[in-house]
């Protein structure tokens, strides 16, 4: 199934992620999975994120699809060229996966092989582009297709708190341009800017998804503060943090944050994208928590 | 070494539409080599159109100090003009829109590598020399060089209090590019059609 036909039918359409692990064994992340993130619609798939090798995004999202998961197939233009990303696609295609988040990818620098050569043939914009050309039946080179051509629900993203959002508005505007259909935002702590990135947003008319990160610990938002782009965790936020240490390390205090940023912001967008890092067992909590 | 070519005829002839125009021609430099007859030849039919404010033909633009007393003269025909031609490489296209902070700079050249001995160019521009140049979508400042990631398309989400997170000393390249064209009030030029790079520049030397 695509996300989009939930978007269409007007659902509030919640969207978790999970990071493959740095190695061959993949039951423990299907069994979370299907234990934890059951309420949930769609299962993110990242690829290498941070830019650290782990396995891979397809073979992860085909897991989660046996598994009876639906999966979204996070496809980045660091490690691979035009040919590469192509021929994941159709990859993806057959193996029954519909779903496509289109990705820079973050710089090599930031990860565990900075040796290594960044690629970014294409980008997240000109990717979305070339996932078009497959879809109607020609490649990037203009090359036709044997067959019947594959047809993905294509998603984006979008960073709402950003210090540039007009920069990123006029990103987000290029993405529908050259495809988009959904989009799910980097991690949001403050509404009342996602609130205004919104009005301006719902000119392009496609559907966005809440990005949350629940907040584990004070030491971690000082953290994401520093050094993440697009996240600021207010002062007030980080003060709560610290208030109760036992109550924060239980997660409980995170989860009443996250829950408290999507009952705000629900009004204004049309699903949420939870980024549990590891968190997943609290999923659950806080979907009830925030009343979805 | 560079080659700089002219840009197809059409593609500068669109640029240019209905706009009053300035044209700047760098001639300084013997490791690159310029097509002075054929620049010559366009220009003269963009002037017989009326539309051409004033040109100059100079040496080594890429040196901000030179390339300042020499525009000094003509600066009443560059406010005049609606837009800056530059045939030169790209280099000089970015020292000019730099200088020219409030006018539209625009390439008329692509610039092609060659191996060997590489031009005397100044540290704090860089010219990727990647054949098909993007100055014209970018106000001047080239989104591969200035970028870490040589993002053709806009800015990725890895820009933190306008500084790239690869690099906290150097500034996001698309912040640049999207307050320049802001300032100049050309902000529509990032509607352009996706551009997907071309690294096929051999068979076009």
């Amino acid at each position: 199934m695509k996300i989009t036909e939930l978007f269409e039918r007007g659902e509030f359409v919640v969207s978790a992620e999970v990071g493959p692990p740095k190695g061959i064994h993949i039951e423990g992340l299907v069994e979370e999975a299907k234990e934890y993130l059951s309420g949930v619609t769609a299962v993110n798939v990242t690829d290498n994120q941070s830019s650290v090798m782990r396995l891979g995004s397809m073979a992860t999202c085909k897991a989660l699809k046996d598994a009876g998961l639906l999966p979204i197939f996070q496809l980045t233009c660091r490690d691979r060229n035009r040919i590469a990303l192509q021929s994941d696609l159709l990859s993806a295609a057959m193996l029954g996966i519909e779903n496509v988040l289109a990705l820079t990818g973050d710089h090599i620098k930031l990860g565990d092989h900075p040796q290594a050569k960044p690629v970014f043939d294409l980008d997240s914009v000109s990717l979305l582009h070339t996932i078009c050309k497959l879809e109607s039946g020609e490649d990037l080179g203009g090359n036709k297709l044997v067959g019947e051509p594959p047809k993905f629900a294509k998603g984006a993203v979008v960073s709402p708190c950003s210090d540039s959002v007009d920069a990123q508005l006029a990103k987000m505007e290029r993405k529908v341009a050259a495809g988009a259909e959904y989009f799910q935002t980097q991690a949001v702590y403050e509404p009342e800017k996602f609130i205004k990135f919104m009005e301006k947003a719902k000119q392009f008319g496609k559907p966005v998804q809440l990005g949350i990160v629940i907040p584990k610990s004070a030491g971690m938002a000082k953290y994401m503060n520093d050094n993440v782009a697009g996240i600021h965790v207010p002062q007030e936020m980080i003060d709560e943090l610290k208030a109760d240490k036992e109550k924060t390390k239980a997660g409980i205090t995170g989860v009443e944050i996250a829950a408290r940023i999507i009952k705000e912001c629900k009004p204004y967008c049309q699903g949420v994208h939870i980024m549990a890092l590891g968190w997943e067992s609290k999923v659950p909590d806080l979907l009830k928590q925030a009343g979805i | 070494m560079l080659i700089t070519q002219l840009k197809s005829k059409e593609t500068i002839v669109s640029l240019v539409d209905g706009k009053k125009i300035f044209i700047i021609n760098c001639q300084g430099c013997k490791e690159v080599h310029f097509p002075e007859k054929e620049a010559l030849e366009l220009q003269k039919e963009l002037a017989a159109d009326g539309k051409v404010t004033g040109s100059i033909t100079t040496d080594y633009i890429c040196n901000p100090e030179n390339m300042k007393l020499r525009l000094e003269k003509h600066m009443d025909a560059i406010k005049a003009a609606d837009l800056v031609l530059v045939f030169s490489c790209g280099v000089g296209v970015q020292t000019i829109a730099e200088y020219l902070e409030d006018k539209m700079v625009c390439a008329a050249c692509d610039s092609c590598r060659l191996p060997g001995f590489q031009g005397v160019t100044p540290i704090e521009y860089d010219c990727g020399q990647c054949g098909e140049c993007y100055l014209n979508l970018t106000g001047g400042i080239c989104p591969i060089t200035a970028c870490s990631k040589s993002l053709l398309n806009g800015q990725c989400g890895g820009s933190k209090n306008g500084k790239c997170e690869v690099d906290s000393n150097m500034e996001c390249g698309w912040e640049r590019i999207y307050r320049r064209l802001e300032k100049i009030g050309r902000l529509d030029v990032l509607k352009c059609p996706t551009q997907v790079r071309n690294y096929a520049t051999d068979d076009e030397v």
